[in-house]
């Protein structure tokens, strides 16, 4: 069994290189599309005016993440069958967000909210509710930027570096460009680093198989020696268990992946509903590439790949495979593709932390300039935060918490989903539902010691433990949306429903003076 | 014209319910039916989506 790497310095060398490029064109993303970075429009979002080609590649390289490549080909190399679950809910999604998202950039637009909070406290008028959408998505996003670290660190432990200081490079350089570039940065890098992957995946899809006997082989080999782990797997899901926790896992999944702020600023970047819209079929390019990502675990397993754990399935697959050089490519493919998702994650952390809790606490006066000033901070405060974790936590620690993260972002579904549609809950009851989904969701996560799904009781079958606090939350805001009914009428809406159908496009840099209030 | 996001449900229905295609056989390119069953819904929800997307763009 591998337990560490011995360096291997061409592949080393070969991913500093592409790390510098990377480095340099962040930092000259500021010149790219110019704005002025002293606002939170342009800083945050782009200046709103991505067209379809970078959306593709900043949604794909921000959705799709670098500890996504790691951990979903670890867990079909565990589990089997039971870690696919990634293919059917990447491919749902974009449906799903097709129907919602076009809704949330045209209201948002119009009365320019850079976050999802920002949304809920203009329909709803409730400064309790946006607040708690903006809790949660301060909570389930830093740990997910630790595990893009996380990521990072797995790559270095298969181009046999150790030590930490690495990762403090790697996060210095990361944290510099998001200061100065803003959304830009990602955007500019996305292009590098979806390039990098897609030639990764295809040698490797067509190079791997070549070596290991061909697909049916692979898949021989997994149905073999998935039955005899200690926890045993299956190549195919059996048994109305398996195939219910399989489906629950794959659509709560996909209705939690949009409410993550960082999808929120991504989609909120582009540049009209139609480049949302478009993307929504453009962007399963993507899911193809995870799908293919998921096999490299029955890959290793034909290869006879032993780890130490799972998270090093694929670096010590692609070092075994590959040639230096080239597995040098594929690691910077990864690392770089961990800088992607942690900047626009810092960001939207930045955005939310300065719209929803900053302002609205803090410095309601807030002028243009202060606010993107103070969200330059949080966006370093954010990922120092991040690195902490992983530099002094347990990276089981990072990994729980992440699985927490999406059960907290279908929490807040209600609010925001339900809202693009309809007013008819009320805040408070909205409120109250988020609260028992959040209180209950973690409480059945943390009993079953961080198992995904649960035995429900009532239903009779394993599901996904978010959509049980869903079920729950909706239940709660619908019967007391039913009984504080009478007082729904005075609440304060400001959007008004031809804000969301409407087609339009951003053409002017934000106004210098913010009309919210 | 609201009705072609009707097909928007078919990846649903054909992925949400995994008792029609957990299963071993008939495979393709040695891939089990499992596997490559999901795989296929990638390209034709894309095409789905796309067709919603010119169906619905207003002209």
């Amino acid at each position: 069994m591998i337990e560490s790497f011995e360096p291997d310095w061409t592949a080393i060398v070969v991913c500093i290189l592409l790390f510098g490029l990377v480095t340099v064109l962040g930092f000259g993303a500021a010149r790219w599309k110019r704005g002025d970075l002293d606002l939170i429009d342009e800083w945050g979002l782009g200046g709103r005016r991505f067209g379809t080609v970078i959306t593709w590649f900043l949604l794909g390289g921000d959705l799709f993440t670098a500890y996504t490549f790691i951990a979903v080909p670890a867990l079909v190399f565990a589990i089997g069958a039971g870690g696919f679950f990634a293919l059917p809910y990447t491919i749902i999604v974009f449906p799903l967000v097709f129907l919602v998202m076009p809704r949330l950039w045209s209201v948002a637009s119009k009365h320019r909210y850079v976050t999802g909070a920002d949304f809920v406290k203009g329909r709803y008028g409730s400064r309790p509710l946006a607040t708690a959408v903006a809790f949660t998505g301060l909570l389930a996003t830093m740990p997910y930027i630790a595990l893009q670290l996380v990521g990072i660190e797995f790559v270095l432990k298969g181009l046999g570096i150790s030590g930490e200081w690495p990762l403090i490079v790697a996060f210095v350089v990361l944290a510099a460009f998001t200061y100065t570039s803003g959304l830009r940065a990602p955007a500019m890098i996305a292009l590098v680093k979806d390039s990098l992957i897609y030639l990764t995946v295809i040698v490797a899809v067509i190079y791997i198989p070549s070596k290991v006997g061909g697909f049916d082989n692979i898949f021989s080999a997994a149905a073999d020696a998935l039955p005899k782990r200690d926890k045993p797997g299956a190549l195919i899901p059996s048994g109305a268990d398996a195939q219910v926790a399989y489906a629950s896992l794959a659509l709560g999944s996909a209705m939690a992946l949009f409410l993550y702020p960082h999808a929120i600023t991504a989609v909120l970047s582009s540049r009209s509903q139609d480049v949302v819209r478009r993307n929504m079929s453009l962007l399963p390019a993507w899911t193809f590439l995870l799908g293919l990502m998921a096999l490299f675990g029955y890959m290793a397993i034909a290869a006879g790949i032993s780890v130490a754990e799972p998270n090093l399935t694929v670096p010590a697959l692609f070092r075994d495979m590959f040639p230096s050089w080239f597995f040098g490519v594929a690691c910077a493919a990864i690392a770089i593709g961990a800088l992607v998702p942690a900047a626009v994650m810092s960001i939207a952390a930045a955005n939310l932390f300065t719209r929803n809790v900053w302002r609205e606490f803090v410095r309601p006066n807030l002028s243009d300039r202060e606010e993107s000033q103070v969200a330059k901070i949080v966006s370093l405060v954010v990922k120092a935060g991040a690195l902490a974790f992983v530099l002094f936590l347990p990276t089981k620690f990072s990994i729980d918490l992440q699985l927490l993260g999406g059960v907290w972002m279908l929490q807040t579904l209600p609010a925001v989903v339900v809202g693009l549609y309809t007013r008819w809950l009320h805040g408070w009851a909205l409120l109250a539902g988020w609260l028992v989904g959040m209180v209950v969701g973690t409480w059945i996560a943390v009993s079953q010691e961080y198992t995904p799904v649960w035995d429900t009781p009532i239903v009779g079958a394993t599901v996904y433990t978010g959509l049980v606090a869903l079920a729950l939350n909706l239940a709660v805001a619908t019967v007391l949306s039913l009984l504080l009914g009478g007082r729904r009428a005075h609440a304060a809406d400001e959007t008004s429903p031809e804000d969301y159908d409407e087609l339009h496009e951003t053409r002017e840099p934000a106004p210098a003076i913010s009309p919210v209030a | 014209m609201r009705l072609w996001y009707v097909l928007l449900l078919l990846p649903l229905v054909g992925l949400l319910y995994p008792p029609i295609y957990a299963r071993e056989t008939p495979e393709l390119f040695g891939f089990p039916f499992f596997y490559w069953y999901q795989f296929a819904w990638v390209p034709v929800t894309a095409a789905l989506t796309y067709f919603v997307y010119r169906m619905t763009r207003p002209s």
